[in-house]
């Protein structure tokens, strides 16, 4: 239990793949003007990696270690296909804003990392819980990213008013320039409650 | 000049890593010296700009709703294979850097040992894909397509070379621990994207001209000229 626990909670803190791991950043930073669009992203995301490590971890003993970047590709493309479809049938205007970057999931470095270092060496239910773990670990990132942005930028969280009237509304945050220092930022305070230095 | 366009917004205005946040994993990884950068940056030039009209190619003529139509024979012009853009996107990016690596090997040895590791590395740069899915969405023609490619790549290039030159200044600095590395890099970048973003201030016509207008256009030019 001890184990399963802390492949599924590392990668809340300690081993964050978006601030410790520097990986994922791409999507971490362009989805995150609103917390709804955060919330579907990470949701796709988390499904996509747990998935794909779960089928990875399967097939590990038959992928010749070849042509492994290959399958594992074909693997991460598929389920992204199958996520990209079910957000266009159900959430039509979250995935017109979300654009190209469902698709990007592909390459986002987190998916196919976990499946390179992870789902590769261990057998599947492992794999689950690291592939449920790191999804959750990005969408928390994601998740603040986003809260401050939509607090600062709207005056809003997840629609809802929570500043005064009239806040006038910081454009910046909602910019590109915002979306980095403020991740920037928080990857700071991470660093200083853990820390970590890089040298 | 509807191309012309289409350059400057891919290099300033909407630079792909820092309007997009398209390749920051490679970006961050990679800008620690110049000369890695540079070579990273010219590698993702080169490979943007043979596929993103390759996978124009593959999607007007294969994958587009309607796009089968030109196979005699059979009836497909109902047919609709967009589902299937990401898988062959990718494929075709996996396949055209196998290629350029070969091509390199043989006829550019010099090249190819200066770009090492990053060509295959390119393979995941969600740049390449991005600037793929864009060209999708934005419904480009193959000539604007090859240009947005190309100066795309050139916008990638411009931003890692100049982070790699400020993250060297940046060794003498004293930093919060907690700031150092990632952290700072991020906050600088920002600040990049900031300076980036005055650039939006250039008028740039939304229109696409018509060859008319152009003409009409041109002959009152040489008429006030001759005034």
């Amino acid at each position: 239990m001890g184990a399963a626990k802390k492949l599924l909670m590392d990668p809340f803190s300690d081993n964050n793949p978006v601030t410790v791991q520097v990986l994922g950043i791409c999507s971490a930073l362009a989805v995150t003007v609103k917390v709804d669009t955060a919330i579907v992203m990470t949701l796709a995301l988390t499904a996509v990696v747990t998935l794909s490590n779960v089928v990875i971890s399967l097939l590990r003993n038959i992928i010749p270690s070849g042509i492994r970047m290959i399958v594992e590709m074909a693997v991460i493309a598929s389920l992204v296909i199958i996520a990209d479809q079910l957000l266009r049938a159900f959430l039509f205007d979250i995935s017109k804003q979300l654009s190209v970057f469902v698709g990007l999931i592909i390459t986002n470095c987190i998916v196919m990392g976990r499946a390179e270092a992870f789902a590769l060496q261990n057998p599947p239910k492992a794999s689950m819980l690291d592939g449920l773990g790191n999804g959750l670990g990005y969408g928390i990132v994601l998740i603040a990213v986003a809260s401050i942005r939509e607090i600062l930028g709207f005056g809003k969280w997840l629609g809802f008013p929570v500043l005064p009237e009239n806040y006038m509304g910081n454009g910046l945050a909602l910019l590109a320039p915002g979306a980095f220092i403020i991740l920037g930022l928080l990857i700071w305070l991470q660093r200083t409650i853990t820390k970590q230095v890089e040298e | 000049m509807e191309l012309l366009n289409i350059a400057v917004k891919a290099i300033f205005v909407e630079n792909i890593l820092l309007a997009y946040f398209l390749g920051m994993c490679s970006f961050l990884a990679c800008s620690k010296k110049v000369d890695t950068a540079i070579g990273l940056g010219v590698a993702v030039v080169f490979v943007l700009t043979i596929t993103v009209p390759v996978n124009w190619c593959i999607y007007t003529f294969l994958l587009k709703p309607g796009a089968l139509s030109w196979v005699p024979g059979i009836d497909l012009a109902e047919m609709d294979l967009s589902f299937l853009t990401f898988i062959c996107f990718i494929a075709t990016i996996a396949s055209m850097v196998q290629l350029v690596e070969m091509i390199l090997d043989k006829f550019f040895p010099k090249l190819y040992h200066a770009l090492g590791i990053f060509l295959p590395l390119i393979t995941v740069n969600c740049a390449i894909l991005g600037a793929s899915l864009f060209m999708v969405e934005r419904e480009y023609g193959i000539l604007p397509s090859t240009v947005f490619g190309f100066t795309s790549g050139i916008g990638w290039l411009l931003a890692i070379a100049s982070m790699a030159a400020i993250r060297k200044k940046l060794r003498y600095s004293h930093l919060p621990n907690g700031l150092k590395g990632l952290g700072i890099t991020m906050i600088m970048t920002g600040l990049m994207a900031m300076a980036f973003m005055c650039f939006s201030g250039i008028p740039l016509e939304d229109k696409p001209k018509t060859p008319k207008v152009e003409e009409t256009g041109a002959s009152t030019e040489t008429t006030e000229v001759a005034n």
